[in-house]
């Protein structure tokens, strides 16, 4: 009876972690497949003119250029505005934030921020820089909307990075008679950096593929030239997808996937990244 | 030199400092934008037909409770997606996959979390609402389920990445003194580690329904945004309509300040608030868990 029993056990046990192997494989298998999916039915349609023309005959025709070169640029609006801002910030509350009930409250926003959803941002962004700066639907607005939106994961991942370097560091480098401000940039900044690299990268990797925050903020239905300013609107890859995929009737699927594989590729090459830097770091770390 | 130095250090610590405060700045900025152009609405429409059951702005009809519902639906569908498939990658890929499953499942599940819900959205209009037509035999696949089936698929890896937090925060002498007492591995995760994570995992699950509530691109994309009032079971397989979808649809097409402009902000002041409590909650379960363990350990 007893040896029954203990079989039983372990018999639950394999049971079990067979079903969460299962599991797992539902979560991942879709994934993987959603990926081989779009590189083999958007592969056919990638051409030399479908990367470095612009649209034709009601979008139905040419090429996507105009919208990848404003992901690009809104990619970068987005860096030049949420990178400074999302170090500095991190670097506050891993180095000089006292533990008050301030710096709860900074937290607290953080997390805030991070689960506004991204329409709502587009709501803020048009209010804000769109209406009341007026910047107009611009890349402008556009980069600023989503770099308020990327501010989060800045900030949460250069902290983690930041608060990983070794307190001894720090006391030695202020022992020497470093100021603060030196330890921070001759030591602690230098071995975070990896770390704070993949977050950045993590991200913008999200604003890239955003659609949403720039919906009423910057982005254009159909412009078939590149912007000239960044106060011009632009087209932009997620949009763009959306808008072929459900705005525009005889939509050829061929450029439809096509699209979808360049967001795609430009999306997964951040990532890739992202992986390399951080699982390098790691195997080079000495602490 | 002295004297450039400590000023040089002064104006980056107060530079460094107003950056770390930018966060309050901003929520306080987003807060307020919504409201000075979402409150207008309380003025311009009555109560009575913000909580009736027509969306219909064209002719003046602001009903609030379809889009409400819509979202509703929804994201309880993704909830009973997300929840197990969540919980279970997480420890499956905390307790039992050794160590270069780990290394391939976790960058596979944050890939999930970086495609695009544009991308996903455009697979659903292609692939997933055609099968579920044919499937259950709907007159159309955009529906209910098939925006739920996409949203927990979106909320899949903010569950994933937070439970397993919680999951290898527990300290490892929990396991060791359950299988000590001759617990399997299994017994171990049910009654030993799940249960010290359970704040933890609460917060993942709270966290992904707030993913769902505000996904926008994917929904907009295969709910077929019928503002129709969504409570029963059966309208899973019916279409309806958002709250995000609706501002994301409509926000393009109204004049600025009028009446459906206002409501449209109203909206977004809902979701904001929605967002703000889900998230909230979440912080203060993980800060009331805190304080319970340093009790236990001190």
């Amino acid at each position: 009876m007893k040896r029954i029993f203990f079989l039983d056990r372990h018999l639950t046990e394999r049971l079990g972690f067979g079903l969460l192997l299962l599991v797992a494989l539902l979560t991942v298998i879709p994934i993987v497949a959603v990926v081989i999916y779009i590189l083999y039915e958007g592969g056919p349609a990638i051409s030399w003119e479908f990367l470095t023309a612009v649209p034709r005959d009601g979008m139905r025709e040419g090429g996507i250029l105009p919208a990848i070169i404003g992901t690009f640029y809104l990619t970068i609006g987005t860096a030049i505005f949420s990178v400074p801002l999302g170090i500095a910030a991190a670097i506050y509350l891993s180095e000089y934030a006292p533990e008050t009930g301030w710096t709860r409250v900074i937290r607290i926003a953080i997390i805030n921020l991070a689960g506004i959803p991204s329409v709502v941002y587009g709501l803020f962004g048009l209010g804000l820089f769109v209406l009341f700066l007026k910047f107009g639907t611009s890349i402008l607005s556009a980069s600023l909307t989503l770099s308020i939106m990327t501010l989060p994961v800045i900030i949460s991942t250069a902290e983690e990075a930041l608060r990983a370097v070794p307190q001894a560091f720090r006391t030695v480098s202020i022992s020497l008679g470093g100021t603060r401000w030196q330890t921070i940039r001759r030591i602690v900044l230098p071995q975070a950096l990896p770390g704070i690299l993949t977050g950045v990268i993590l991200g913008l990797e999200r604003a890239a593929g955003e659609t949403a925050p720039i919906l009423f903020t910057g982005a254009a239905f159909f412009l078939p030239r590149l912007p000239n300013s960044p106060l011009d609107a632009t087209m932009a890859l997620p949009y763009h997808l959306f808008v072929i995929s459900t705005q525009v009737p005889e939509m050829p699927p061929q450029i439809q996937y096509g699209t979808a594989l360049v967001l795609l590729v430009f999306v997964l090459a951040m990532n890739i990244i992202a992986t390399v830097i951080r699982s390098r770091a790691r195997s080079r770390r000495q602490w | 030199m002295e004297k450039t130095l400590n000023w040089r250090e002064f104006a980056i610590t107060r530079l460094v400092r107003a950056s770390g405060y930018s966060a309050i700045v901003f929520v306080t900025l987003i807060f307020f934008f919504l409201l000075r152009e979402g409150l207008p609405t309380l003025t311009e429409v009555s109560v009575s037909n913000l909580l009736s059951l027509r969306w219909y702005p064209i002719e003046e009809h602001f009903g609030l409770l379809p889009l409400i519902t819509g979202s509703i639906m929804v994201t309880l569908g993704a909830t009973l997606v997300a929840v197990p498939l969540g919980i279970g990658t997480a420890v499956f890929i905390a307790e039992v996959a050794p160590r270069w499953a780990r290394e391939i499942l976790k960058p596979l599940v944050e890939l999930l979390g970086g495609l695009p819900s544009v991308v996903l959205g455009f697979l659903g209009i292609l692939l997933l609402s055609p099968f579920l037509r044919s499937f259950f035999n709907l007159p159309t696949g955009l529906t209910a389920l098939a925006g739920a089936l996409l949203l927990g698929g979106i909320a899949v890896p903010t569950v994933v990445s937070v439970a397993e937090d919680a999951l290898d925060s527990v300290p490892r002498s929990y396991r060791e003194g359950a299988w000590a007492l001759g617990a399997t591995r299994w017994q171990t995760i049910w009654r030993v580690t799940l249960p010290a994570a359970s704040s933890g995992v609460l917060t993942a699950i709270m966290l992904g329904v707030g993913r769902a509530i505000g996904e926008t691109m994917a929904v907009m994309m295969v709910t077929g945004n019928a503002p129709v009032l969504a409570v029963t079971p059966g309208s899973l397989f019916s279409p309806v309509r958002t709250m995000t979808a609706t501002i994301a649809a409509e926000m393009g097409e109204v004049a600025n300040g009028s009446v459906h402009y206002h409501t449209l902000f109203f909206i977004g002041m809902v979701l904001f608030v929605i967002s703000l409590a889900v998230n909230l909650a979440a912080s203060s379960v993980v800060f009331r868990a805190k304080q319970r363990a340093e009790r236990v350990l001190s």
